[in-house]
């Protein structure tokens, strides 16, 4: 049970006419957490869905839970959802008229046992005081392992168009704001033509310029997208620098890098740095940097009035960015107000806090106007904070009985936490994007080693196998070109890549089949039980044809804690380097399944942005900025390359449920890197495998 | 320029800027917040109407382009027979995750259907290739087209 069970029932769910409203501080960003906080609830009071909502995440008013991030949500809200939950089924029981332990609990009501009587369980627990604290000991429910029809909170709402975005709010006198970018993250306002300024004037668009952040605002969202062009035409940037354009992966060395070891899962700064002996096993791996991308770009709405600053923002942790806007602003935290609104799936830390953070500056601009601001497709992949660049170098030995005796890792990269919050000295100002550009600029945040178990590069890196001697390197890299932070998975999609295409590596190479290779590694039973029902699958599918097919199998458990996950991929290569994605199983053990629906959809979904970073993705710039402006020059899947997919969830009895949505996309990368070298013999261990590049391998380049 | 515009099966008189795209029309003239800006690029499919029944991107195309024409939204699906078909079929599979995408694939979807109602799996997957979805929803949505065409 989390620190957050000492709370009170109240705080999580409260009834009242009727109904029954989950408060939790958790936001929905596509991944279904307020249908699974419903679902808990449905288990847990047998009601029906239809008498449940969800309240908008606002500070103030919500528990403040941090981010929303980790795969965390479940295991941390679900779990106190549920004891509240049955606590107040508990306490509802106690009101029951006599032998309340022999009333029936069905369909939300209780029953009496000669059935003359029914009373609602929501009747009894508007009785019950809000301040009873959660009980830790209250029992669950059996599991109903009925059938449940799917079911996703507003999905009627959103393929009838009818479900309100960020981008769609609408209020009276509201106004239009756009940006204007410099070309890159060196460059400085210097001047702005006369002219436009004065045109500005003239067509009622108002130009807010703080230093070097530069927005124009109109009433008319057409007029305030063609004016920011205009403007962005007549102004001259100056800069002393330009970006870094020498190859990342030269940089990321350890020439720059803090370096610490993890001793036993944990980063330990007094453990000696060793010198690393030869492995027969050593490969290299490369992740290029990911961008969120988005389908919405970014967006925020503020208005800034004599009751203090409101916002709408869809990040995903409200509670740190209003302490960080207040602290930019100078404003106290009371005087700030967020309430979450969702956009479009973010997959991470995107540009959602740093919108929220340029609407503020721009309504400080504009008091007692309404404001909507969008960032543009090009802001989006411009100036989104992105997933760090990685190198990971791994080294294998295995002993006679072909069991693996030594690993080592060493891992490269830029830190994956740049998410504004205020810990320590400006923490949380210097990682907006606004508060580098502004008149007294703050200097770009450095980033500390993250110390945390699985924290950041770290994520993954320390294999799930048995193992004789590990010896685990992280190295965080600085000054490099571009501004990083979280994108799902942290550093586990690259580390999870790296090991799984080594694993198979050897073995291939040992001549043991890649699943029986990694069987022979694991004596956790789930882990077991899940390659054997991959086994059990592949054994009912022919082999895989084509022209030049292949089939690659990939297994990990993410953060060595989550859901165990094992893929297989089936692909073929196409003569002109192009890789089509067959026919996929997923095998997951996520323990307890609330939302079977839901759980498939993660694992899917992250099965497909993993095989998109495989195949395609990765930001390209120049000295002038950057070059991946948009689907075309940042290209990703689409229907066209889109596998057959098969899952099998396993569910375990009695494991507490753990979280899904970042399981699949690292042994995605790794099944599709292995399948492409039981197609080809070509080893690529530089992401995306994109058709020039496995042309040039297969070339011998 | 004053223009008029046949949306839903209603005349609209619309005061707009030359230029206007058809996209900021809808939303912001006639408050209909269904088509989604995605990209303004028409790369990514998020702002499909129809128009004449055929998938029309409508975040660069000038409205001025559309004089006389008949344009459906994501509000007027689901006065089509099909349009219903789809959007009950996106239900039935639950082919969103955060949804952004859904309003313009269940335009794209219905569009495709109006003009092939048997189209196969590879048809669909071509037609739907202008169309991204980051949350990969994909299989789910194919799913759905399939449902569709059986039951026609």
């Amino acid at each position: 049970m989390t620190r957050l069970a000492t709370h009170k029932v109240g705080a999580w769910l409260w009834v009242s006419d009727g109904q029954i409203t989950i408060i939790s501080g958790k936001v929905d960003i596509g991944q279904r957490i307020s249908t699974a906080l419903m679902l808990i609830v449905q288990e847990e009071l047998t009601l029906n869905t239809a008498l449940m909502s969800v309240a908008p995440v606002q500070t103030d008013r919500a528990p403040d839970e941090g981010i929303t991030s980790g795969s965390k949500s479940i295991e941390d809200t679900g779990a106190v959802v549920r004891q509240a939950a049955a606590t107040l089924r508990q306490a509802a029981r106690a009101l029951l008229p006599q032998n309340g332990a022999l009333w029936a609990l069905q369909n939300g009501q209780f029953c009496s046992p000669d059935g003359t009587q029914k009373i609602d369980i929501l009747d009894l627990i508007t009785k019950l005081d809000p301040q009873l604290p959660i009980d830790a000991a209250a029992a669950f429910l059996p599991r109903d392992y009925g059938a449940a029809s799917p079911f996703m909170r507003d999905l009627d709402q959103m393929v009838r168009g009818r479900f309100c975005y960020l981008p769609d709010i609408d209020v009276p006198n509201m106004q239009h704001a756009r940006l204007v970018r410099p070309p890159h993250s060196h460059a400085r306002l210097g001047a702005i033509e006369l002219q436009i300024l004065a045109k500005m004037v003239e067509e009622k668009v108002q130009v807010v310029r703080d230093g070097s952040f530069l927005a124009v605002v109109s009433p008319d969202e057409w007029a305030v997208e063609t004016a920011a062009k205009r403007v962005a035409r007549a102004c001259t940037w100056v800069s002393d620098k330009t970006l870094e354009i020498k190859d990342i992966f030269e940089s990321l060395t350890e020439n720059n890098a803090k370096k610490i070891r993890v001793i036993d899962g944990i980063p330990d700064p007094k453990a000696p740095l060793v010198a690393l002996k030869d492995l027969p096993y050593r490969a290299r791996f490369e992740k290029p940097y990911l961008a969120h991308g988005s389908l919405a770009p970014s967006a925020a709405f503020a208005h800034w009035s004599q009751m203090g600053l409101k916002l709408c923002s869809h990040s995903q942790g409200i509670y740190p960015l209003r302490a960080s806007i207040a602290q930019s602003l100078g404003l106290a935290l009371e005087q700030v107000q967020i309430t979450h609104v969702p956009s479009s799936g973010c997959y991470g830390h995107n540009g959602a806090d740093d919108a929220a953070m340029d609407a503020a500056l721009i309504a400080k601009h504009c008091p007692n106007v309404p404001i909507l601001l969008k960032w543009t497709r090009q802001d989006e992949q411009q100036w989104e904070p992105f997933g760090s660049a990685m190198v990971v170098e791994l080294g294998m030995a295995l002993d006679p009985d072909q069991k693996i005796s030594d690993f080592h890792a060493q891992v490269y990269s830029d830190t994956h936490r740049g998410r504004p919050r205020p810990d320590g000295a400006q923490g949380g100002p210097a990682r907006l994007l606004a508060n580098r550009l502004r008149a007294d600029p703050l200097a770009p945040y450095v980033p500390l080693l993250n110390m945390n178990p699985q924290g950041g590069m770290h994520r993954n890196i320390d294999p799930i196998y048995q193992i004789g001697q590990k010896i685990i390197v992280k190295n965080l890299v600085q000054d490099l070109p571009l501004r990083t932070s979280a994108v799902r998975c942290l550093g586990g999609g690259a580390n999870m890549f790296a090991i799984e295409s080594l694993m198979d590596e050897v073995a291939r190479d040992q001549g043991v089949d890649p699943l029986a290779f990694r069987r022979a590694q694991l004596h956790d039973l789930r882990s077991l039980a899940v390659l054997d029902a991959l086994k059990t699958e592949l054994s009912t599918r022919p082999t895989p044809s084509g022209q030049m097919p292949g089939r690659g199998m990939a297994f990990g458990q993410y953060k060595n804690k989550m859901t165990r996950t094992a893929i297989s991929v089936d692909i073929d290569l196409r003569e002109d380097g192009q890789i089509l994605l067959k026919d996929v199983i997923i095998v997951a053990d996520a323990g307890r399944i609330i939302d079977r629906d839901g759980l498939a959809a993660q694992l899917e979904g992250g099965f497909l942005q993993g095989a998109s970073w495989a195949l395609y993705e990765e930001v390209s710039w120049s000295a002038q900025g950057l070059l991946s402006q948009d689907w075309d020059s940042y290209p990703v899947i689409r229907f066209d390359n889109i596998p057959e997919m098969k899952l099998v969830l396993l569910e375990p009895s009695d494991a507490p449920s753990v979280g899904a949505g970042e399981a699949t996309p690292g042994p995605a990368i790794a099944a599709i890197a292995n399948a492409l070298f039981d197609a080809t013999g070509l080893r690529l261990r530089r992401l995306p495998f994109r058709p020039d590049r496995v042309l040039k391998a297969a070339l011998g380049d | 320029m004053r223009m008029a515009l046949r949306v839903n099966g209603q005349t609209h008189q619309i005061d707009c800027a030359d230029d206007t795209p058809l996209l900021y029309i809808l939303r912001n003239h006639l408050k209909l917040k269904g088509t989604k800006l995605g990209c303004g690029l028409e790369q990514c499919g998020a702002c499909a109407v129809l128009v004449g029944g055929k998938v029309q991107l409508s975040c660069a195309a000038l409205a001025a382009d559309f004089l006389g024409q008949e344009i459906v939204t994501i509000e007027g699906v689901e006065a089509l027979p099909l349009g219903q078909k789809v959007q009950a079929a996106f239900l039935d599979q639950t082919a969103a995750q955060c949804g952004y995408c859904t309003s313009g694939l269940v335009v794209a979807v219905t569009g495709l259907l109006s003009q092939d109602p048997q189209a196969d799996q590879a048809k669909i997957k071509d037609g739907l290739k202008g169309h991204l979805c980051r949350c990969g929803s994909h299989p789910r949505v194919l799913r759905a087209v399939q449902q569709v065409v059986a039951q026609s």
